[in-house]
């Protein structure tokens, strides 16, 4: 038998996440019918992002586990952001 | 006798598998992001192909998935059997109505001739056909996720009615429910970089 204690997330937690990600994905579907240019996708990843924080923290129990998951999950996200910089360097310098 | 379990390891190794999940399509969003810096007219008049209400309801009806099996994992954490049944099964029907709509979405873009390979499509330029290529490689990678996601649900559905997976042995459920919301994590990405440019 496993003797870790789970901690329980209520129904209604849930549901306000899910009120959250809605609203927000309502915002990012308005705000992108704006014409702002390069910065509608800025303000689109920018909302998307927050979404992802949301849901990997609740959904997905971050927030509730061990740091080190938490950690492990900020390094891959380091490590893709690296890619594209250096993905980037390259193409933009030939 | 009792058997060894470890849920916390199981938990890890689902992480680990999660992280390179992660990397297949961050790099496909590298790609994206490398077209659509040397083409950005093509990916706009692209994006105005798609269809913003299709994918906005898809991505409303994702969302309400991914709680509905946070949900169920609290149902079964608090021994509520019934309820985590029936919050599974509203997480598969949802799944399979994103796919339903996929069906439609793709089948529109066949009928216009955005395919890859379709003769239509190759006379729009290399943006174009760039663009509608990542549209169904990115989409349609994420569409295989779904029917996996499809899979796993039955597979637990059926462990749990068989108490298999129970309240203090759920981590199955658990695992399953942190592969779903990487489903939906992906689409959160997908969604404003495909529909929502223009």
């Amino acid at each position: 038998m496993s003797e870790e204690k789970h901690h329980i997330v209520s129904y209604r937690t849930h549901a306000f996440v899910l009120l959250a990600l809605l609203v927000l994905t309502g915002i990012s579907v308005a705000i992108t019918q704006l014409e702002m240019g390069p910065m509608n996708t800025l303000a689109a990843m920018i909302i998307a992002g927050i979404k992802a924080a949301i849901v990997l923290a609740w959904f997905m129990h971050l927030k509730f586990e061990s740091r080190f998951f938490a950690f492990m999950v900020s390094a891959v996200v380091v490590v893709f952001l690296l890619v594209l910089l250096v993905t980037f360097f390259d193409y933009s310098y030939r | 006798m009792t058997v060894h379990r470890d849920d916390l390891g199981d938990k890890m190794g689902m992480w680990l598998f999660i992280f390179t999940e992660l990397l297949l399509f961050g790099m496909l969003f590298v790609v994206y992001a490398v077209y659509r810096s040397m083409h950005p007219e093509a990916f706009k008049l692209g994006g105005d192909e798609l269809d913003v209400v299709m994918g906005t309801i898809n991505t409303i009806i994702l969302l309400i998935s991914s709680m509905t099996v946070a949900m169920s994992i609290s149902a079964m954490q608090k021994g509520n059997k019934k309820l985590a049944l029936t919050l599974l099964t509203i997480t598969l029907i949802i799944a399979v109505v994103f796919l339903v709509n996929k069906y439609f979405e793709w089948g529109a873009k066949f009928e216009y001739g955005f395919n890859p390979g379709a003769p239509e499509l190759l006379e729009l330029g290399p943006g174009t056909i760039l663009f509608f290529g990542l549209y169904f490689i990115m989409t349609g990678i994420h569409a295989l996720h779904i029917i996996i996601g499809i899979a796993l649900f039955i597979y637990v559905f059926w462990q749990i009615r068989k108490d298999k997976i129970h309240q203090t042995d759920y981590v199955w459920l658990e695992n399953t429910g942190l592969y779903w919301h990487l489903v939906d994590l992906i689409w959160i990405f997908l969604f404003p970089l495909f529909y929502l440019i223009h």
